[in-house]
């Protein structure tokens, strides 16, 4: 085996030793898990509960509220992951020198950070088809009709969630600063998804703001995709742009210590 | 032969630091820093806080680019080669942790999966007396546990040269004590340690040879006796006169480092000669020295007049 065989093998042990060290605390963590896994579908059933959500045409363009709902409780659990659960955790990690520790062995820091987005991206992911497997199978929300649109928004979304949560954790100093910024940040965000107010019943005016940012953009591309319609590339363009936008300050300002 | 091995070693330093230079916001916190150390040595960096000692071994373990000089650990340099050099060299910082909720046991798991060749952790953690303590979580460790964790974990890719930095901060008299021969095993084990401290008496029991930082420059590079006996006033000399001593007389005595008088007690630093001098300068005036003590300087007095010189 040649040197350079040897060492990308021992990298990826390396690697898949911190993944799983990292999904291990992450299972210790209550509030992450709560936040991520068990707030937004929780919030499905608890709305899908209330009988007026159900009933035809209550919600808009001829929808129920709670066909409404579905797609933000899919945008709910990345807005969560990013903000409030992994932003914290990498400044704190920086914060306390966790990441200068490991820069001083043959695995270095970004490892870390690898592993930390996989998790909450996965987490984010498994708890947003929890939401719509709950939509379909408790209040028989039809399954969004346009698989494929409806998953790139989705995943541009996941994209978007990472690298905001690795923004703030970039331009925090300390965990406490990170869950500070986290949650300024957190609240429009979730109002842009639609949590208040689904995007399709806001006022136009305001829907015309919302739709430019990630949320909001990612809310309306998640409607057209679950009703049929291939989402506009307007909506995904907006997506994509804060993607790119977000990932590229979040790389330009990171600091290790 | 061991004789001829350990002359072949020396010959090649396992670290080489030439004219290291470090600035931040235009003050050179390390200015022409250089020093070798030979394998198998336990080198001390003594100095007084904020003199440079931590950014100087920081360029060393490649946490840092040096603005100017040159710095290599068994040939490789540690910014260019840092993957190579991360492989042979463990560290300990200052101020660094572990994740809160981390146990012990998978600490130790974990960073020996960084490693090509690991050390078995089992009878390291039992060496650093953590068995008891593998399933507690790092926040929940005391002070010395944290310490000795992180000693395991520097220790744990079998390096070769392990860097310590302020290892025994915080640590109890006792945990110290401890500490300090786990640091002379590890040295009898063939690794070679670097040592950052500001604790004197750690620095002379442990260290081969010193260099003392002021300022970010070496104010002084010896073995701690030759520390010691370079210093001004490697003799100290004390005694309660039964007469009042003439101070013309005592400034003018041989080789004189320093004159304290406290509640009639007299204090002189200096050499041998002065020593000498003083006996004879007594017995002259038929003056006896109750309580007469004459002591070697300990490193303590050594640094602070060494960096005491380097103020002024």
């Amino acid at each position: 085996m040649s040197t350079t065989t040897a060492t990308l093998v021992r990298g990826r042990g390396a690697n898949s030793a911190v993944l799983r060290s990292e999904v291990r605390l992450f299972l210790r963590e209550p509030g992450s898990l709560f936040g991520v896994m068990v707030f937004p579908p929780a919030l499905l059933v608890i709305l899908g509960s209330i009988p007026a959500f159900r009933e035809a045409d209550s919600g808009p363009a001829g929808l129920r509220l709670i066909d409404a709902y579905v797609p933000i409780t899919v945008l709910l659990p990345m807005i969560v992951a990013g903000l409030q659960a992994m932003a914290p955790v990498i400044a704190g990690y920086r914060e306390r020198g966790i990441l200068r520790r490991m820069s001083t062995t043959p695995v270095q820091p970004p490892a870390l950070l690898g592993a930390q987005m996989t998790i909450h991206g996965v987490a984010a992911l498994a708890s947003s088809l929890l939401s719509l497997a709950i939509g379909r199978l408790a209040f028989d929300v039809k399954l969004p009709q346009q698989a494929f649109g409806y998953l790139l928004a989705l995943l541009l979304s996941v994209v978007v969630a990472l690298s905001l949560g690795a923004l703030v954790s970039a331009r925090a100093r300390t965990a406490k600063v990170a869950s500070a910024i986290g949650s300024t940040v957190f609240f429009p965000s979730m109002f842009c998804a639609g949590v208040w107010l689904p995007v399709q019943s806001m006022p136009t005016a305001l829907a015309n703001i919302v739709e430019l940012t990630p949320f909001g953009a990612a809310a309306q591309a998640m409607n057209q995709a679950a009703a049929g319609d291939w989402p506009s590339w307007s909506h995904l363009a907006v997506l994509a742009a804060w993607a790119v936008v977000l990932t590229a300050a979040s790389a330009r300002w990171f600091r290790w210590e | 032969m061991t004789t001829t091995h350990s002359a072949v070693r020396g010959d090649r330093p396992l670290i080489e630091v030439a004219g290291l230079r470090k600035v931040y916001a235009g003050r050179a916190v390390v200015d022409d820093v250089s020093f070798t150390v030979g394998e198998g040595e336990i080198f001390g960096i003594l100095g007084p806080n904020g003199a440079g000692k931590t950014t100087a071994v920081e360029c060393v373990e490649g946490l840092r680019v040096p603005d100017a000089g040159r710095v290599r650990v068994a040939g490789l340099d540690p910014v260019a080669d840092h993957d190579r050099v991360t492989e042979i060299l463990g560290a300990q910082l200052q101020e660094s942790e572990l994740q809160a909720k981390l146990t012990v046991r998978e600490a130790l798991e974990l960073y020996a999966a960084f490693y090509p060749n690991p050390a078995d952790w089992r009878p390291l953690a039992e060496r650093l007396r953590l068995t008891d303590k593998l399933g507690t979580r790092f926040a929940k460790l005391s002070g010395g546990q944290k310490q000795r964790l992180f000693i395991a974990l520097a220790l744990i890719g079998n390096p070769r040269v392990v860097v310590l930095d302020e290892l025994t901060t915080g640590l109890d008299p006792r945990a110290r004590r401890d500490t300090w021969q786990l640091i002379e095993d590890v040295r009898d084990s063939g690794v070679t340690v670097l040592l950052v401290t500001h604790f004197m008496e750690e620095a002379q029991r442990l260290c081969d040879r010193i260099a003392v930082i002021d300022k970010g420059r070496i104010a002084a590079l010896d073995t701690p006796a030759g520390l010691i006996s370079r210093a001004a006033g490697s003799t100290v000399m004390s005694f309660t006169p039964s007469a009042p001593l003439d101070e013309e007389a005592l400034r003018d005595l041989p080789a004189l480092a320093s004159v304290e008088h406290r509640d009639g007690r007299v204090t002189l630093g200096g050499t041998d000669e002065t020593v000498n001098a003083v006996i004879t300068l007594l017995a002259r005036h038929q003056i006896t020295a109750h309580q007469l003590r004459v002591s070697d300087a300990t490193l303590d007095d050594a640094f602070l007049d060494l960096t005491g010189a380097a103020q002024s």
